[in-house]
């Protein structure tokens, strides 16, 4: 009997059986707290005291809220000043590709900043910024400049966390390039070479469009790092001063987790609003993979 | 199995009747297991928490202790954790308004029972910070001043003096100023030490009262009086008294510009005197005074952080806990735990000594004597956190851009109107 069902459905259950368990952990550790997180949004709740319904004020409080707005446009400046390191990491990428005694090593060094702790790379930064004893202002000083408060200007804070994330994926890109670099067509670019192209045309024209799968690559993973910009912004200010460097997920945490926080429906909202962002950017995403693939 | 139970209890009896102690033979009878969940993480406050389990155990010896330290920093947020599930049955914690979201969850044990009697007379400074509907929701272990260390020997060169008035601070910052000292350092970083400095100016300006008053959230932070507040700050901000690019420091990394004599004075807890001794600052070149007079109507009121033990709702073990507290506060532990070579600050109970030291004996002085207005805990135990970050945020911001002042205003009291 049983035996009999199997085998009439086989080609029905096999392919159920295996996506279940990834269709379960999925569903219980992405979707559920997805939907959680929109529904504690409408409830003031300290973690302590039974919540309460609250409707949409937590959503109304945070389009009020100047700490929100800054956060946003915070976002968008690491969203799209942190693309940089794509040209950044291909210019190092076309330089080191040439063979000389040694360029392992050169390239290795290179890499080196990928491979540091963020953690760590936000320390280095925080001591080069130094207003007083750092080895930036130093600098500045010996060519007779006045010293740069980075991190502690709103103007400029945030510029500076984003300067410092350049560095690591600057080299995350470089490396996505170079072994890109590796596969590019040599007779594609001898033709090239016969029709004249040269230096930008020949990048252009030649280069980059076999470079596609890793600029796309490249592009995908500077995204996702720009939204994980949090731990820089942890560690090199904590958001400060006042606030003005931080971004939707740090204030999200901020004040729903950090030591002053406990606002959990505040903090909810934020990450109903920061992921409606996010889905905008997913749904191009998706959309354009959809259409290539079409195409292809 | 009876036989078993009442034997320790018999050689714990001989036990203290031979050396003569006899503290509390009737307590000798605790068993199980206490666990102590403690936050003091750092290497002195570590030893003394240990050597605290260690006397407490050789006095109950049937009693296990586990102790479990914790990162202090970690501690903050963990807190709400285990005291919901999985309770210790001794915590630390902080007096003042921080214990209200444990006391009105209903998580922390009502204690007002330790404080009947004696208990509650050798602590009665610190009675009121750790009172919250009329009950009495922990013991305090450790408290320790506020007030401005400064650099004697650049004040004795300039001949200045401890000032007494506001417009002695004022002078004697101009007089630093023009020889080219900073009169104050601060790092502003992780934005408390701004907290601080609004305590002390308002405190001198509007009187103790009315700096409870605000931090309970019963004035708008529109208020004249505050706006009074401020003004006095913007003054010192005005005048430059203040390091350049403080937002850029922890309380830490301003502690150089002392050091190295860049700036002349420091309003900071007295935690800050062991760095300043291990940078080579001597007593004859570190010294203490009480934040001066502004408002001559006001008496002064100061701010003196106390570090408590509190006992879970839900501790298994409340009689070994009471019993943990009642050695915590007693006098002779109280001396030992805040000597010099251990916390290095100072006792809560009356009948303690203070260790020999300078500050601490000054403190003591300012904390028992000089301070009739009375006796804050710090701006953010004192007001809600949620408020306390906001209002710090503000002051870190008014402290850079003085002139937003109106506008920080209206967001705290935004703040205010909302968060209580």
């Amino acid at each position: 009997m049983t035996s009999g069902f199997w085998k009439r459905n086989q080609q029905t259950l096999a392919p159920a059986l295996f996506l279940a368990p990834g269709l379960l952990f999925f569903a219980f550790y992405v979707l559920f707290p997805i939907l959680q997180s929109f529904q504690i949004s409408l409830y003031e709740w300290d973690g302590l005291s039974p919540a309460q319904p609250v409707g949409l004020q937590n959503y109304r409080q945070l389009f009020d809220d100047p700490a929100f707005y800054t956060s946003l446009w915070n976002n968008l400046l690491w969203l799209v000043l942190y693309l940089l390191a794509i040209p950044a990491g291909l210019a190092i990428a076309l330089f080191l590709n040439q063979t000389v005694t040694g360029i392992r090593i050169y390239k290795s060094l290179f890499f080196f900043p990928f491979v540091v702790s963020q953690v760590v790379v936000g320390l280095v930064f925080t001591w080069f910024y130094d207003p007083t004893f750092g080895l930036l202002n130093t600098l500045l000083g010996a060519v007779g400049m006045d010293p740069v408060n980075i991190l502690g200007d709103p103007s400029k804070v945030t510029y500076g966390i984003i300067a410092a994330g350049l560095w690591p994926q600057t080299a995350y890109c470089m490396i996505l390039y170079l072994t890109g670099l590796n596969s590019v067509d040599p007779e594609q670019v001898e033709a090239g070479r016969l029709d004249g192209a040269k230096g930008l045309r020949m990048l252009w024209h030649v280069i980059l469009p076999q470079l596609r799968p890793a600029t796309f690559i490249c592009f995908v993973v500077t995204i996702i790092g720009a939204l994980r910009s949090f731990d820089l912004i942890s560690i090199m200010t904590q958001g400060g001063p006042f606030g003005s460097s931080r971004v939707l997920a740090f204030y999200m945490f901020e004040v729903a987790l950090s030591e002053y926080g406990f606002r959990m429906g505040y903090g909810a909202a934020i990450a109903v609003v920061l992921f409606g962002i996010m889905m905008i950017y997913i749904a191009g995403f998706l959309w354009k993979m959809y259409r290539d693939e079409r195409g292809a | 199995m009876p036989s078993i139970t009442r034997l320790p209890l018999l050689a714990a009896a001989l036990g203290t009747a031979l050396t003569g102690a006899g503290v509390a033979a009737a307590q000798d009878s605790l068993s199980g297991t206490l666990k102590i969940f403690s936050d003091m993480s750092n290497p002195a406050p570590r030893a003394v928490m240990e050597g605290m389990v260690d006397r407490f155990g050789a006095m109950h010896p049937d009693l296990e202790i586990e102790l479990t330290v914790i990162d202090r920093e970690a501690y903050k947020t963990q807190i709400r954790n285990f005291l919901t599930a999985n309770a210790p049955d001794v915590a630390n914690w902080y007096a003042g308004n921080r214990m209200a979201p444990y006391v009105n969850a209903g998580l922390f044990e009502d204690v007002s029972d330790l404080w009947d009697g004696q208990i509650g007379e050798e602590l009665a400074s610190t009675k009121g910070a750790m009172t919250l509907d009329g009950k009495q929701w922990g013991v305090p272990y450790t408290y320790y001043q506020w007030g401005v260390y400064y650099r004697k020997d650049i004040y004795d060169r300039l001949g200045l003096s401890e000032p007494q008035t506001f417009e002695q601070m004022k002078a004697n910052c101009q007089a630093l100023l023009d020889d080219g000292v900073k009169c104050y350092t601060i790092g502003t970083k992780f934005l408390w030490t701004a907290a601080g400095w609004f305590d002390y100016l308002n405190m001198r300006t509007n009187g103790y009262d009315f700096h409870m008053a605000l931090t309970a959230g019963e004035v708008e932070w529109t208020d004249e009086r505050v706006k009074t507040t401020f003004a006095n700050w913007r003054e010192l901000i005005d005048m430059g008294a203040f390091i350049d690019n403080h937002t850029a420091y922890s309380w830490q990394e301003a502690l150089p510009f002392m050091a190295q004599g860049d700036a002349a004075a420091y309003l900071m807890g007295n935690f800050a005197v062991a760095p300043l001794r291990d940078a080579g600052l001597d007593d004859s070149k570190l010294d203490y005074y009480q934040f001066p007079s502004i408002n001559a109507e006001v008496a002064l009121g100061e701010d003196a952080p106390t570090d408590t033990f509190h006992i879970p709702a839900q501790a298994a073990n409340k009689e070994a806990a009471r019993a943990f507290l009642r050695f915590v506060v007693s006098a002779e532990n109280q001396t030992l735990i805040n000597a010099g070579d251990a916390l290095g600050q100072l006792p809560v109970n009356a009948n303690s000594s203070v260790d020999d030291d300078k500050f601490l004996k000054e403190g003591f002085d300012v904390l028992s004597n000089r301070a009739p207005g009375g006796i804050a805990q710090f701006f953010d135990r004192d007001a809600p956190a949620e408020m306390a970050k906001l209002a710090m945020e503000g002051f870190q911001e008014f402290m850079v851009l003085p002139d937003n002042l109106d506008r920080i205003l209206d967001r705290l009291e935004a703040g205010r109107q909302r968060i209580y």
